[in-house]
């Protein structure tokens, strides 16, 4: 667990807060990001950097732009009309706001995994290699090991393995999450971006995708994004609150939920709001 | 709020309202239960009109090759009719004719207030009586009886007879009195039947073919003369070519005719002489008899073995007298090819429309046009459409198409003229707005979590596009393409001007190179009901064609339509499943 010492608050935007060294390195460095719908601003200056192999949790009250935040990562805010954005968001040297960012290739470094678990209409061996086969990939000895891999790093291949061809769509809810899970890392992706991937699930799914989220993080820098705050404590390294619009604090987990600096922070994670 | 301190504001109590005096129940308007018997009885009507449209047709269309019995009547001056009863209803007669009745006959009328029962015979022998069908009163009819000897013998030309069986002759022999039943006068039918068909098939496929090389021949001639020039060294050679060939195929031409010949007079030897029920004779060959039988004489296997050697004649055969009789197939088939290829067409322009307009095409003022456009173009009347293919696809596009590859035909036309293709293309345009309406709502219900999915995946559009949106929209577009269909398949108007004519024994497909003809005029089954029940000579003979026909048609489009809709739901199923 890193020690954070510093937070900070939009008073002092401008200094990007960096988790002290001791982590594994910084993967997103996001500085003075703006982002608005048409000529609504949704997002006001974010700086934050989000560090390799850990957990970041994006908290806050429905609308404060959050998933906004989750979606610049990889540029899924493109495919909507009328959004215009400044700043920088750098992924080691490159800047992937720029014009010339490969898109798809950036996205293919990304996996994503939704509110809603979406399973394509296709087999459950289909899904988990789609990010495969949209690459290019056509050996099928390679798609069948990817395949087993990731199910069971998504912990999915017990309950799986017998029923690969069958349609993913008679998966229950939870199995369908995880099998999302799967698909976002088939790709050997360097970051997971998770969308509220609990919310439309039972205690006992989100308990089990909790777990893997705690086992996946050795090998992925995952950022999450969820309105639950006793999952963000339980899950995170790193906590970021936003409201409206803003990011107010940043900091350790701990930190955040025992000690914030911000009384809007107080008041959010101690339930007075939200 | 903003500071975590905000105190929770409770409104202060405010006076209540004037108590108003409760209901003891619900009214009918607040639960909408007007609005729903309206809507109720509106779908209800619209259900009872349909149901009995088609169980008219079904009942009429059914019911028409089923054996009637033969009536042999009685009439009042001692004339004998036989017929078979077709329909009845009343009628006021004319005064003088009342007052010309006997005193008993007269009381009846007075007693119906002047009205008359009457029925309709179909009398048939046209080529003795004129006339086929006769009206007759009920104070004409003195008896009626139904003797078993009276056939009813339907025929390749002047339709159907009834009447008895005098006698047949074979070869040079003598007349032999027979009954139909004898098995000496049904192998002498066979045989004049068997042999009707093989001079049939000589004159249709030998000849046919020699017909064929001949004008082919011809006209690679004149294309030499068109490439080298009139009485270059190369026309000069193919036409010496084209003489050795037609001489020796006008030796192949001779054999056959007087093949042909000779069965011809075997043919006009077999004979069957028959009498009307006033004794009128009537001798014909036995070849022109397709079907007879002792109406009143027949039991049930007969019955229901005549009922279906009708259906299949009539699926199977061509037509004659004038499309009243005989068979549809050419119909049936120029009906499902054009509508499959119209299918093929469409399925795929409007597909792809619809995704470029939906997918790719940027949302602003201009796709609105297209877009309000495209819905107007289902609003146009299908004449337009007609008479637009026949300037278009026919006159411009074909005319273009004959003078570049077929100029040697010229100036009869090739493309340049109505047939298969163009229908389709032209029904095709009359269509493809409801396949792009209905693909652009496909699409557009396409959830927009799979979209991001698949992008997320790192997917580009494309593959996005053809591996979520269209295998997710296609049961939507299937749906899109079966209106289509079934529309495209009971349009008539238009077809009337780009390629669909009375009668086109030859169909698209056949046996002479290069087999598909989609250039062909064709027929169809709509401007076949059209035709028979308004355009021919006898309009009570076409009536029941007109019905089996309509039958027909309905079934061929509900089988189409059905074929899809299988399709449909095992693609929505490959879909189908609970999100939770």
């Amino acid at each position: 667990m890193t020690v954070v010492t510093s937070h900070r608050s939009p008073e002092v935007a401008g200094t990007a807060y960096h988790p002290a060294a001791g982590g594994h390195g910084i993967a997103v460095e996001i500085d003075k990001f703006n982002l608005w719908y048409g000529k609504s601003q949704a997002l006001f200056d974010v700086s934050l950097a989000i560090e390799k192999r850990m957990v970041t949790a994006l908290i806050g009250p429905s609308g404060c732009g959050k998933s906004t935040l989750l979606r610049a990562l990889n540029r899924m805010n493109d495919l909507i009309d009328g959004v215009r954005i400044t700043g920088k968001i750098a992924i080691g040297p490159q800047d992937i706001l720029d014009r010339g960012t490969d898109v798809i290739q950036l996205r293919k470094r990304m996996g994503m995994v939704f509110q809603k678990p979406n399973p394509f209409p296709m087999s459950i061996f289909d899904n988990v290699v789609y990010p495969l086969r949209v690459d290019g990939v056509r050996d099928r000895r390679l798609l069948v090991e990817t395949c087993e891999q990731a199910l069971k790093s998504a912990a999915l291949w017990e309950e799986a393995k017998d029923r690969l061809y069958e349609s993913a769509l008679s998966l229950s809810g939870g199995q369908q999450q995880r099998l999302c899970i799967a698909r976002a890392i088939a790709g050997n992706p360097e970051i997971l971006l998770m969308d509220e991937p609990c919310s439309a699930l039972d205690p006992m799914a989100t308990s089990r995708i909790e777990e893997l989220i705690d086992g996946l993080k050795a090998d992925y820098t995952i950022v999450i994004v969820t309105h639950n705050m006793q999952q963000a404590a339980r899950v995170s390294n790193n906590t970021a609150f936003m409201y409206l619009g803003r990011l107010i604090e940043y900091g350790d987990t701990d930190g955040i939920f025992t000690n914030p600096t911000e009384a809007q922070t107080l008041a959010y994670v101690t339930g007075r709001f939200g | 709020m903003m500071d975590g301190r905000a105190t929770l504001r409770v409104p202060a109590p405010s006076r209540a309202p004037a108590a108003r005096p409760r209901h003891a129940s619900t009214d009918l308007a607040a639960l909408g239960e007007p609005y729903l018997w309206t809507l109720g009885g509106c779908l209800a009507l619209g259900i009872a009109m349909v149901a009995g449209l088609l169980l008219l047709v079904f009942w009429n269309g059914a019911l028409t090759f089923w054996p009637q019995p033969i009536a042999v009547l009685e009439l009042a001056g001692g004339e004998r009719l036989a017929g078979v009863e077709t329909r009845g209803g009343t009628y006021r007669p004319r005064p003088d004719v009342v007052a010309a009745l006997p005193p008993t006959a007269q009381a009846v009328v007075a007693q119906n207030r002047g009205l008359v029962e009457r029925t309709l015979y179909r009398t048939g022998n046209f080529d003795l009586y004129g006339d086929d069908f006769r009206w007759v009163s009920s104070f004409q009819i003195a008896g009626i009886q139904y003797p078993t000897d009276m056939l009813f013998v339907e025929r390749l030309e002047w339709g159907v007879f009834i009447g008895r069986l005098r006698s047949f002759q074979v070869g040079a022999g003598e007349p032999v009195q027979a009954a139909v039943s004898d098995a000496a006068f049904q192998a002498a039918h066979a045989v004049a039947r068997a042999r009707a068909q093989s001079i049939r098939a000589i004159e249709r496929h030998e000849i046919g073919r020699i017909n064929n090389t001949l004008e082919r021949e011809r006209l690679g001639a004149r294309r030499v003369a068109f490439d080298h020039g009139e009485g270059s060294g190369e026309h000069q050679a193919a036409l010496a070519r084209l003489a050795s060939l037609t001489s020796r195929l006008e030796q192949d031409y001779a054999g056959l005719a007087r093949e042909v010949e000779r069965l011809k007079a075997m043919d006009a030897q077999d004979r069957a002489r028959f009498a009307d029920v006033g004794g009128r004779e009537k001798e014909m060959p036995l070849s022109q008899i397709v079907r007879l039988y002792a109406a009143n004489d027949l039991n049930a296997v007969q019955q229901v073995a005549i009922y279906l050697a009708r259906w299949w004649e009539f699926v199977s055969d061509e037509p004659r007298e004038a499309n009243t009789e005989g068979g549809v197939w050419p119909a049936i088939f120029g009906t499902l090819a054009m509508t499959l290829l119209m299918v093929v067409v469409v399925a795929p322009f409007g597909v792809v429309t619809a995704l470029y307009l939906r997918e790719y095409a940027k949302q602003g003022r201009l796709v609105s046009i297209v877009r309000i456009s495209v819905n107007n173009l289902a609003g146009v009347p299908s004449i337009v459409y007609g008479v637009f293919g026949l300037g278009f696809f026919a006159y411009f596009l074909g005319g273009s198409i004959d003078q570049l590859f077929f100029p040697e035909r010229l100036p009869s036309p090739t493309f340049g003229t109505g047939g298969l293709l163009w229908s389709s293309l032209t029904l095709a345009l009359l269509t493809v707005p409801v396949v792009i309406v209905a693909t652009e709502e496909a699409i557009a219900a396409v959830p927009r979590s799979m979209r991001e999915g698949s992008l997320a995946c790192g997917a580009s559009k494309w593959q996005t596009i053809r591996h979520i949106v269209l295998p997710r929209a296609m049961p939507g577009i299937m749906t899109g393409i079966i209106l289509a269909m079934a529309r495209g398949a009971s349009e008539v108007a238009p077809l009337m001007l780009v390629g669909v004519v009375k009668l086109a024994p030859e169909l698209p497909i056949d046996g002479t190179f290069p087999y598909l003809h989609p250039e062909r005029s064709f027929m169809h089954l709509g401007f076949h009901i059209y035709d028979v029940g308004f355009q021919s000579r006898n309009s009570e003979a076409g009536k029941p064609m007109v019905f089996v026909t309509t039958l027909l048609l309905i079934t061929l489009i509900t089988a189409m339509t059905a074929t899809a809709i299988v399709v449909r739901a095992r693609l929505s199923r490959k879909f189908a499943g609970s999100q939770f």
